[in-house]
């Protein structure tokens, strides 16, 4: 009775409690270890066994590290200079074989005459990314951008500019080629008639106008020829542009996977799941031998252009199924939706689905980039001079530096860790701003 | 259901005309096998404000949903405004910049403010240029009172906000004609209300409006005419008083008898 009585009895709360302070929980280093390092039995042993594996790891390392040489002229006299300094049991990490041979890590055998050539271009590219990857940064930048390739590439091969220009108003063509169609007709034919302007420039018009102009008004600087490309250069070259050129690709094919349309939606399917189901390798050997048999003979088709189609491909190809994923996930309302105002099929997907889908894919998307920039190095498997395998056999071949083992390896393997691990940063960056744009 | 009758309506602009809006004849529609919608004939006239209402399942969100083609029909005829719907996708379009919907679950565009949800479709599709779409805009969001929220993002707005957003999205497109799926359900109590006033305002301008819900209120205070569906038919229509006070079906007693609790 009275249990019950006492909670029904009326109760007015006249004054309000005041906040308090959350209870200060036990804190401090002993506590965190205790927590986490030497909670149980089992938690001891792992410790104790991550520890003993961490010392013979450091154990090994630290002394190499310590003991390295910067100033040698061969692998040789680095090992007399460690074993003097350090006693002849002494292993030591001799980078003057960096500190020689860096040029060619970073260039290859590119002229060294020419060197601000490619060092420009990098340069640039920052100026060109920037108000691509980061929103806050003036639009009419993106002019530059747009402009970059021809320019970047015009640096890096050298010719004359009128070629690169010519290339730059091919595009220009196809567009305003699209603005007029897409007026008169569907986009998708819009899009078949740039299409046809783009290959039609390149097939008939680029070289002989290009020559013309040449003629009449010479601008050129030092060609290079792609075999002098090699090392860094090589692999960012190869690495970005395929980058850039595999993303709409594999938009292309993520959006033909889900097409109504039965032919466009099969040729992408076989498409992706042929790339996918062959090694990179393989593409890369059609790339450098088969693709000569197919083309018309006589044609000069360079081999690093025909390198970067193929690996821009491929990557194209995981993409898709990257894009295809955060397509998935987009409630069918948001189509729905766009519909019911009216926006026809391309307008959708560009404002409405894409950007949700490419925002949800971003992980996926910037893995397989940098998936896509270390597998450069398997160039070297065509003859091309990756800095992994291709300049580091050219650098063992030099007597000097005949035997060097590791530190090639480490050096190659920092600068792709600072990349890579660069790209990594920017996508959790770039993730945490669209979800603080749109939480 | 009494909180849409509490307010006065103000009737002088509501006015059904002549002119016909919408001419549904013998329409039928599958998914696969299952006959989804059989035998529809409907025609609104302008100004007309209908309400759909019947068992869940029994085609209501179909039947709306192939006045814009988010569906399509099988057989028979939709004409809007004069435009028939078939599969050249010019008519779809048209079709579609002149019918507004506004969905259940809002389905505004997460990744874009308010504003530029509301001007998104006009500078895209009816090409209007950026400032005067965003005027329109603000003018929109101020009549469903939220213009202070146009720089938010859809995800920081409570559900009845979000559906009034919704609606200012589709004025936006100065729509002839809109539909209504069960714009409320998804909402809580207290929010309902504000998107009935919402709804009620656009009545007394005069907009032509075809609305599933099940608030009965909103029915009777609003629409001149209630057609309540069963497995895909059209059991019933009649003008509100009648259609809640003599019901002339089984089915329909049934259904109201449901709804309206007793
Ligand atoms: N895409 C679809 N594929 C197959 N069947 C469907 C599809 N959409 C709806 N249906 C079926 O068609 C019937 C009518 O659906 P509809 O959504 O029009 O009903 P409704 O009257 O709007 O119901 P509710 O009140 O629950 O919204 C239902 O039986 C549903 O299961
Ligand atoms: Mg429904």
């Amino acid at each position: 009775m009275s249990e019950i009585h006492a909670q029904t009895v009326r109760f007015v709360r006249e004054t309000m409690l005041p906040p308090a302070v959350p209870p200060r929980s036990e804190a401090g280093a002993v506590r965190w270890l205790r927590e986490n390092l030497f909670s149980g039995p089992v938690n001891i042993a792992l410790t104790i066994l991550g520890l003993a594996l961490l010392y013979v790891v450091l154990q090994a390392v630290v002394p190499w590290l310590m003991h390295s040489v910067w100033n040698a002229k061969s692998l040789g006299e680095c090992r007399e200079i460690v074993a003097q300094t350090w006693g002849p049991d002494a292993s030591g990490a001799c980078w003057a074989m960096i500190r020689e041979r860096w040029p060619q890590y970073l260039f290859g055998f590119y002229p060294q005459e020419l060197y601000w050539r490619p060092t420009l271009a990098f340069l640039l590219m920052f100026v060109a990314l920037a108000p691509v990857l980061f929103s806050g940064l003036p639009r009419g930048l993106l002019w530059f951008s747009a402009v970059y390739p021809m320019l970047a590439f015009w640096l890096l091969w050298g010719g004359a500019v009128w070629w690169w220009v010519v290339v730059a108003l091919g595009f220009v063509l196809a567009y305003a080629a699209f603005r007029l169609a897409v007026q008169r007709s569907s986009t998708i034919i819009a899009g078949a008639a740039a299409l046809a302007v783009l290959v039609g420039w390149s097939l008939f018009a680029i070289d002989p106008l290009a020559a013309l102009i040449q003629r009449v008004l010479p601008a050129s600087i030092a060609p290079v020829s792609s075999d002098r490309f090699g090392g860094f250069l090589l692999s960012i070259t190869i690495g970005i542009t395929a980058i850039a050129g595999s993303l709409p690709l594999g938009i292309l094919l993520a959006l033909g996977r889900r097409s109504d349309m039965p032919l466009v939606k099969m040729l992408s399917v076989a498409f992706i799941e042929f790339i996918r189901g062959v090694p990179l390798i393989t593409v890369l050997f059609v790339a450098s031998l088969l693709l000569q048999y197919f083309l018309p003979p006589r044609t000069q088709f360079d081999i690093i252009l025909r390198v970067i189609i193929m690996a821009t491909i491929f990557a194209a190809a995981y993409i898709a199924e990257v894009i295809r994923g955060g397509l998935a996930a987009l409630p069918r309302g948001q189509y729905e939706a766009a519909d019911s105002l009216g926006m026809d099929y391309w307008q959708a997907q560009r404002l409405i689905i894409m950007p949700q889908a490419l925002k949800i894919s971003i992980p996926g998307i910037v893995s397989s980039f940098i998936g896509l920039f270390k597998d450069t190095t398997l160039v070297a498997f065509v003859g091309l001079n990756d800095p992994l395998k291709g300049i580091t056999q050219v650098v063992r071949a030099d007597m000097n530096w005949k035997g060097i083992y590791w530190e090639p390896y480490v050096f190659v393997g920092a600068i792709f860790f600072l990349i890579c691990f660069g790209m990594s940063r920017y996508s959790m960056y770039l993730e945490r701003r669209l979800k603080r744009d749109n939480r | 259901m009494s909180e849409a009758t509490q307010r006065k309506i103000d009737r002088s602009q509501m006015r059904v005309s002549d002119e016909i809006a919408i001419q549904i004849t013998g329409m039928n529609k599958w998914y696969g096998n299952f006959h989804v919608l059989r035998d529809i004939d409907l025609t609104v006239h302008k100004g007309e404000r209908i309400v759909v209402c019947g068992p869940s399942g029994s085609g209501k969100s179909t039947l709306i949903r192939c006045i814009n083609r988010l569906e399509e029909h099988q057989s028979g005829k939709i004409e809007v405004d004069g435009t028939e719907l078939t599969s050249d996708l010019k008519n779809i379009d048209k079709v579609r910049s002149e019918v507004g919907m506004v969905f259940q679950h809002f389905n505004l565009f997460p990744h874009l403010t308010i504003l530029e949800n509301c001007t998104l479709a006009p500078i895209w599709v009816r090409k209007v240029p950026k400032k005067e779409a965003e005027e329109t805009a603000m003018h929109f969001l101020r009549k469903v009172k939220i213009p202070e929220q146009a720089q938010k993002y859809p995800g920081q707005l409570s559900g009845g906000q979000q559906q009034r957003v919704a609606i200012a999205r589709s004025l936006c497109m100065k729509p002839r004609i809109m539909l209504f799926d069960e714009p409320t359900s998804a909402l809580d109590p207290e929010m309902i209300k504000e998107v009935l006033d919402t709804m009620i305002e656009l009545a007394e301008e005069g907009m032509t409006m075809i609305c599933v819900t099940h608030e009965m209120g909103f029915a009777q205070a609003v629409a001149n005419r209630v057609v309540f569906m069963d497995q895909g038919q059209v059991v019933e229509q009649n003008e509100p008083r009648e259609f809640f006070n003599n019901p002339q079906s089984d089915r329909t007693r049934l259904f109201l008898s449901q709804i309206l609790g007793h």
